[in-house]
């Protein structure tokens, strides 16, 4: 178990090198980024059971979807911006609509990629994967998640899944003993009458925009919402109905991300909390540092913070 | 090899197709009669299958990338018997496991799910390199259309299946000259065919594909360790003289008057 600040990616570069030795149906593919998205280690000790198909995303997916026909079980990896944007049509027919146990393991997610900028920021990579019949959509917040995450998708045979990854060491939020579970949501710091709902690299930032609001007096719960598909529903109406706020984060287009999976589960609600959804607005990234770019897209801690500060003050005088 | 027999199974796919497709109201007849005699060829000589089981481990594998073209491999299954001939008169129907494009969860014997063209490639060098990576002897088979050939990842693919010397992969061109606007060589030209695949890195030949002869020649030519794609030239609406060569057939249904028009010809040979 790591405790120092690791890179999803990383995590899922160790979680296939356990894989490799536990695991003899498992290949991977990659498209000319092994070293970014971090299969060359694997590439490295299992060399006949990794495919490099070059700079050719959609044939990446297909190669993978017949090795999951001959029965191995298959991990493709690329950019998030390729996996499921240059992609898409080859996840929808060959993998998604044929149910092929395929698992999607894009790294380089969301903004912090950082200078490669917008051209290569996945931005809309959780709305593209989620809207797919049977795909589960998984999305780790720290290297200890992504690791057990890698493990769990292996054993998922009844359909694909897409992990989303990160390029950017993040420190560890999971709790001492955590279990990943598919359609389980993590309540990481408990405290009503405010729930930030999070994934990914907005987890840790949620967790710090809480603890700053606590020295205020505004308590906070923070939920890791790492199975954004299946959605953790019960857990979601349970919180709602005992919050009076509810704030979502995630590097990502506020369309069509957790933000919105989370408001479709609530819409039927009769009576529900204000749900205010942080996140990336109608506009596509540029060339930054991770950290620069998430203060440029007010997504930091303070953001978080003084977004919940606003709307909670106006809950209060009302 | 049984030439008569394998003509017979032609005349029944044909045959099938038409009375389908009429049934359906809609369809692809061009493409689906263009591929009789090489389906026939497929199911009943070239690939090892099972005479009743259709999910046999041992089998060889058979992927329509051209998956419009599933009126002929809905035939070929129900000349197999692994479906009833009644059941190809559901297709595209609602509720039917006889989907307008062929899919593999709802038919046992649709080795994969196809229609968005050009995937279907990809595919089988999947799963030809997962079979060679178990050490298992069978063979993979795939049918593309030449229109097909404008989708990009053929040739991502060409170059995978070069790259891994799948030698276990054979792909067989369906080149009738014809796709939906009319001919391929004025909507955009795929020749030269051979000298494209050749330069691709793979051992390629040229065959009449409503030759029996001709296809055992082709699929018998010598691999030396590469990929092999053998280009049919094939007349699209082939065995219906009306539909011979008529850009126009390749998503029309004929009525079911025209149907039985030609089960009746059929018959009277």
């Amino acid at each position: 178990m790591s405790i120092k600040p690791e890179a999803t990616r990383d995590a899922y570069g160790r979680a296939l090198l356990t894989l490799g030795e536990t695991r003899p149906d498992v290949v991977v593919l990659d498209a000319d980024l092994s070293k970014s998205t971090k299969t060359a280690a694997f590439a490295a000790r299992y060399p006949e059971r990794f495919f490099n198909i070059g700079i050719a995303e959609a044939d990446l997916m297909g190669t993978a979807c017949g090795l999951a026909l001959a029965e191995l079980k298959p991990f493709a990896s690329t950019f998030a911006i390729f996996a499921t944007g240059r992609a898409y049509d080859q996840v929808r027919n060959s993998i998604t609509y044929p149910r092929l146990p395929v698992v999607i393991a894009a790294t380089h997610a969301g903004l912090t990629v950082g200078p490669d900028g917008g051209s290569h920021q996945s931005i809309e990579d959780i709305a593209l994967m989620r809207v797919l019949p049977g795909m589960q959509v998984w999305v780790p917040a720290d290297g200890e998640e992504a690791y057990q995450m890698i493990i769990a998708a292996a054993s998922v045979m009844s359909g694909p899944v897409y992990v989303r990854l990160g390029r950017q060491p993040v420190p560890r939020v999971v709790p001492e003993g955590y279990v990943f579970t598919p359609g389980k949501a993590c309540i990481l710091s408990e405290g009503a009458p405010v729930a930030v709902i999070a994934c990914g690299v907005m987890v840790a930032a949620a967790l710090e925009a809480a603890r700053m609001l606590k020295t205020e007096g505004i308590y906070c719960q923070v939920i890791n919402m790492s199975s954004i598909k299946p959605l953790d529903t019960e857990l979601l109406r349970a919180v709602a109905a005992t919050s009076e706020l509810l704030v979502t984060a995630e590097e990502h287009l506020v369309a069509g991300g957790l933000g919105s999976a989370c408001a479709e589960a609530l819409a039927v609600e009769k009576t529900r909390p204000p749900l205010v959804m942080m996140g990336v607005e109608d506009c596509f990234g540029q060339s930054g540092e991770a950290h620069e770019l998430l203060e440029a897209y007010e997504l930091t801690a303070e953001h978080i913070a003084a977004k919940v500060r606003v709307h909670w003050n106006n809950i209060v005088r009302d | 090899m049984n030439t008569a027999l394998l003509r017979q199974k032609a005349q029944l796919l044909r045959r099938l197709i038409m009375l389908s497709i009429a049934e359906a109201g809609s369809g692809h007849p061009g493409g689906s009669l263009s591929l009789a005699e090489i389906m026939s060829y497929l199911y009943f000589f070239q690939a090892q299958l099972h005479a009743s089981d259709v999910n046999w481990p041992e089998r060889d594998r058979i992927i329509l990338s051209k998956g419009h073209a599933a009126p002929v491999l809905y035939a070929a299954l129900a000349a197999k018997g692994y479906i009833s001939e009644e059941e190809t008169l559901t297709l595209r129907k609602l509720g039917s496991r006889l989907q307008g494009h062929p899919d593999m969860r709802k038919l046992p014997g649709v080795e994969m799910s196809t229609g968005s063209l050009g995937q279907g490639l990809s595919v089988a060098n999947g799963l030809a390199l997962g079979l060679r990576l178990q050490g298992k002897p069978n063979k993979v088979y795939v049918v593309l259309g030449d229109g097909e050939l404008q989708e990009g990842q053929v040739w991502e693919a060409a170059m995978t299946a070069a790259h891994y010397r799948l030698a276990n992969l054979t792909a067989v061109v369906d080149y009738n000259g014809l796709q939906i606007d009319g001919h391929t060589a004025a909507v955009k030209r795929v020749e030269p065919l051979a000298e494209k695949w050749q330069s691709f890195g793979w051992k390629t030949v040229t065959v009449d594909g409503h030759s029996f002869a001709d296809l055992y020649r082709g699929f018998h030519t010598e691999r030396n360790g590469y990929p092999l794609v053998v280009i049919a030239r094939t007349v699209k609406g082939k065995g219906v003289d009306y539909m011979e060569g008529v850009a126009d057939w390749h998503g029309k249904a004929p009525t079911l008057e025209q149907a039985r028009q030609f089960v009746l010809a059929l018959e009277a040979i």
